[in-house]
């Protein structure tokens, strides 16, 4: 082992609050600390009760950094703050999610800085003769690439629900927040965000769910997916869907799960009327557990299932919820 | 209008995986245009269409990519260039690869206004190379867009961002990195097809660029290439619906612990 790395983190923020991908950002930071030090840095406004809990936090320090242009995501702004606080804490290890903003501003700050980033990174590997290799998915989950990184520093993004997050508040000493003031005043604001429309109902991400419930052409109607979200519902799970469903206009595309669409990893994933396409597999199939739920026997899905029902979804589904819920009682 | 596209050919989606002496197997696969690259160059095409213009393509490959070049110019690309970085003498990834497109538009003075890449390939799936490219020649770039309107200098955006809809203004030059819903992309009609065949394709190896192999080489090194492990045949349960419902709540809660 080398000396020690310092680990700077860049915080997600969603509606408010931290998104699970930077707790789980903490603990890949502490396998890599290795003695040095783990700060967190905050851009968006976060709510002022989560920043008094944040303070519990197994962190050297957590920057919050406050500017006019930042109180909501805006491009440049954001790029300039990375690389301003890389700049000041010169660290050896940068850590984010493959979120939506991970994917937009890593690559321009490694572009700037002339630094390696490893995208999408599901795993980390300590014990080998590199000191870090990550592990990544690649053609769409077919096979697995290990790289690692030839120069200092470490930039890596995570996927969403692969690593151990960590939540431990339970320190007794509170950490130490400092307030980072970047000097925005020569930077143009080249896009500007209008408006955001939410569509995205239920209060569970779809990237970081723990239980997906998705639907596929089998569901046959916008009205079908009702049981679906039941089942999502009680189970506290996220309701998704396959192009299929997408194409045919039961579903909204922000709900879609494959190669095109959005890649998850839950813990158990559901699939009701969904063939099993080799594009929707390539969204879902490192899910922990998978069910399927299809009337046709020969469904692709089958084989990558880990519990089939070869039946209708719309006997079996609110069967399932009312199961759960009798033995949950 | 002045509209670049920088494409990438990837293995057909169908194509299933082979890993030989540690490497990714491309004997014999199948190549399209990848996905998100193709609603790229749709978007260009139209772009042209509504505003008039040229539309220009690199691509970085063997010659095996003319195939994907010349069904982009089948669909309207008017002019491509295709980067061979066969044989650049050290590791190469998307630093790399950015680094070297950039300095192809800057050594070869190609003009653009727009410029459309797809979000991500299927292939790596970094989702860096759009970004990098903006970076590198210090244009604004929006990512993931499904919706755009060219009004003169102007430019309004949808974008997907993880579900939700953002609506982005910016204005020309600018990156845009290709979502899928930005478009249908288009059939190629035979007489295109013949007739693409004899739009200008330029040929350039990565020694004809003017860059410093030091300090673009990569940063990030392949350690190992790994096959996904086959998944142990799943349980089809039996017995009535009811008690196949009750019996997958069952094993979810007590075999595989998810619930």
């Amino acid at each position: 082992m080398g000396t020690a790395n310092n680990v700077l983190i860049f915080a997600d923020i969603r509606n408010g609050t931290l998104r699970q991908v930077t707790f789980e950002a903490i603990s890949v930071a502490h396998q890599m600390a290795n003695g040095g030090e783990v700060h967190l840095a905050i851009l968006e406004s976060l709510d002022p009760n989560q920043i008094e809990s944040l303070k519990q936090l197994k962190l050297d320090r957590m920057w919050h950094v406050d500017h006019p242009l930042l109180k909501t995501f805006n491009l440049d702004a954001y790029v300039e703050t990375w690389v301003h606080l890389i700049d000041l804490l010169n660290p050896d290890v940068i850590l984010t999610g493959h979120t939506a903003l991970g994917r937009d501003v890593s690559p321009r700050v490694a572009a700037r800085k002339r630094i390696g980033l490893l995208s999408d990174c599901i795993k980390l590997d300590t014990s080998s003769t590199y000191e870090f290799v990550f592990t990544r998915p690649i053609y769409a989950g077919k096979a697995y690439v290990q790289r690692t990184i030839t120069k200092p520093p470490f930039f890596v993004t995570l996927r969403p629900n692969n690593f151990v997050a960590h939540f431990d508040t339970s320190l007794d000493q509170s950490i130490e927040i400092k307030t980072f003031h970047p000097n925005l005043s020569q930077i143009s604001l080249r896009t500007v965000v209008t408006d955001v429309v939410r569509k995205v109902t239920s209060g569970v991400d779809l990237s970081e769910a723990n239980v997906i419930v998705a639907g596929g052409r089998g569901v046959k109607s916008k009205e079908g997916f009702a049981p679906l979200e039941e089942l999502a519902v009680v189970l506290g799970g996220a309701v998704g869907a396959s192009r299929g469903a997408c194409d045919a206009g039961y579903a909204d595309y922000a709900l879609q799960i494959g190669q095109t669409g959005k890649v998850v990893t839950p813990d158990l994933y559901i699939a009701c009327g969904i063939s099993g396409a080799i594009q929707h597999l390539a969204g879902m199939s490192m899910s922990k557990t998978i069910v399927a739920i299809n009337i046709d026997p020969e469904a692709p899905i089958f084989e990558v299932a880990d519990y089939g029902i070869v039946g209708d979804l719309f006997e079996v589904v609110p069967l399932l919820t009312k199961e759960w819920q009798r033995i949950n009682r | 209008m002045e509209i670049l596209i920088c494409m990438k050919q990837t293995f057909d989606t169908e194509e299933k995986i082979f890993i030989q002496n540690g490497e990714i197997d491309d004997d014999g696969v199948e190549r399209i245009i990848n996905p998100y690259c193709e609603y790229a160059v749709e978007e260009g095409i139209r772009i042209k269409e509504a505003h008039g213009g040229t539309v220009r393509l690199i691509t970085i490959g063997g010659a095996e990519a003319e195939a994907a070049i010349r069904t982009a110019m089948a669909m309207g690309v008017d002019e491509g260039y295709r980067l061979d970085l066969t044989d650049f003498p050290a590791d190469s990834d998307e630093q790399t690869t950015s680094e070297c497109i950039v300095q192809l538009i800057k050594q070869k003075q190609i003009p653009y206004d727009v410029i459309l890449c797809g979000y991500m390939s299927i292939d790596n799936g970094t989702a860096q190379v759009g970004p990098r490219i903006a970076e590198l020649l210090g244009i604004p770039h929006i990512s993931t867009i499904t919706s755009l309107t060219v009004d003169g200098r102007q430019v309004q955006v949808e974008r997907d961002v993880e579900g939700d809809l953002e609506k982005v203004e910016s204005s020309l030059p600018i990156l845009l990195t290709a979502q899928q819903g930005l478009n249908e992309p288009r059939y190629p009609r035979l007489p295109d097809i013949m007739k693409a065949k004899r739009k200008p394709l330029h040929r350039m190896k990565w020694d004809e660029l003017r860059v410093d192999v030091q300090m673009i080489q990569a940063r990030t090194k392949k350690v190992a290439i790994l096959p996904v492990e086959e998944k142990e045949t799943g349980q089809i349960l039996s017995g009535t619906i009811k008690e196949q419902s009750q019996e997958l709540i069952r094993l979810l809660h007590e075999e595989a612990k998810v619930l």
